[in-house]
């Protein structure tokens, strides 16, 4: 599968919901699938990602958040499974798109390319809801199924290592960010 | 456990009259009363962490949510947030409030916290963190009121040192 045919498939469950996405090439993709007001894409802070995610949660929970992680983000951040776990807003998804490497930086496997589980690891952390899914059908039956449960979930996506050309765009870092704030507040 | 509860209840009733309605923290000896007063409030949203940093994403979360939160750490903490406050804190303009305890200065007893208390104001000056030490409990309410509105008005993170005088009695 990959990320940005994923990313295709559940675009209309995405613009439903605050979105937060890690850095880089998962950024570019879906700006160029349709930058939204309540889109936000942080684009460094590697790990903090589902932080922000559970923070927002937190704040409002009438909100649905889904939060698109990558393997090399949460990896630097598995506290934050146990938090999400411990707090477990029903109003969160968590999406991890595992393509096994450090694409954006040469693409360097990372612990998921030598059998390292995240949803395993989720799932032992106590999020409720986790599971892996590889095909585009999966993933998408698998959001839905989240977003209709309204509990706390992991679906950890496989996808091939493949990104965009270019991953800057441009959107600003603080445009992105005062336009999110506001559409955040008004919503 | 000689920490203050009389300073942890100003502290607690300051952040409650800013309007302060998520606290994360991660447990450390001169926060306990806090941190109690905080999970004893059904007000109030207490986020226990597994580390530090976990606690700059999610108040620039609940910031851009229109919601105002506050971060309960040691001096430990700080040091272990510095890449959530350089890369998402400044570079997002997040206003964050920390309340930092200032383990490892005068009168520390602990040989563990002294390496963290000798490093807290020079990461501080560093992070270009506006701060200012907490000693006397008649300080509190008007410095953590100026210190989130410099927080909210610079839309950057403002620290507050919570010195032994104020958080513990021997």
């Amino acid at each position: 599968m990959l990320r940005i045919e994923a990313l295709e498939a559940i675009y209309s469950r995405l613009e439903e919901s605050v979105v937060i996405t890690i850095m880089g090439a998962v950024a570019a993709e879906l700006q160029s699938l349709g930058h939204r007001p309540h889109f936000f894409y942080m684009e460094h802070s590697m790990g903090l990602a589902s932080s922000m995610g559970l923070g927002i949660a937190l704040a409002r929970p009438e909100l649905p958040v889904i939060v698109i992680d990558g393997d090399g983000s949460i990896l630097m951040n598995l506290g934050s499974l146990t938090t999400m776990a411990r707090y477990r807003p029903k109003n969160l998804l968590h999406v991890v798109f595992d393509n096994e490497s450090l694409l954006s930086v040469g693409g360097f496997p990372t612990a998921t390319a030598t059998g390292s589980d995240i949803a395993g690891m989720a799932q032992a952390a106590g999020v409720p809801r986790a599971m892996t899914v590889t095909t585009i059908s999966d993933f998408t039956t698998a959001v839905d199924q989240a977003l209709e449960a309204r509990e706390l979930t992991t679906i950890v996506a496989k996808v091939e290592p493949r990104g965009p050309a270019v991953y800057l765009t441009d959107l600003g870092l603080l445009e992105n960010r005062f336009e999110f704030a506001r559409a955040l507040r008004a919503g | 456990m000689p920490v203050s509860v009389s300073s942890s209840q100003l502290v607690y009733d300051a952040l409650k009259s800013c309007d302060i309605r998520l606290i994360s923290a991660l447990p450390e000896t001169w926060l306990v009363h806090i941190l109690r007063m905080a999970e004893d409030d059904p007000e109030m949203t207490l986020v226990r962490l597994a580390k530090e940093e976990e606690g700059v994403g999610i108040s620039a979360g609940v910031h851009l949510a229109g919601v105002k939160s506050a971060m309960l750490m040691q001096n430990h903490g700080l040091l272990a947030s510095v890449n959530g406050i350089v890369s998402l804190a400044h570079l997002y303009k997040i206003p964050l409030l920390m309340l930092i305890s200032y383990r490892g200065e005068f009168g520390e007893r602990d040989p563990w916290q002294i390496e963290g208390g000798a490093a807290t104001e020079a990461v501080l000056q560093a992070l270009r963190i506006p701060y200012e030490r907490l000693d006397d409990p008649s300080h509190v309410a008007s410095r953590i009121r100026k210190a989130q509105t410099l927080a909210e008005a610079g839309l950057k993170p403002v620290a507050l040192l919570f010195g032994r005088d104020l958080m513990w009695e021997e």
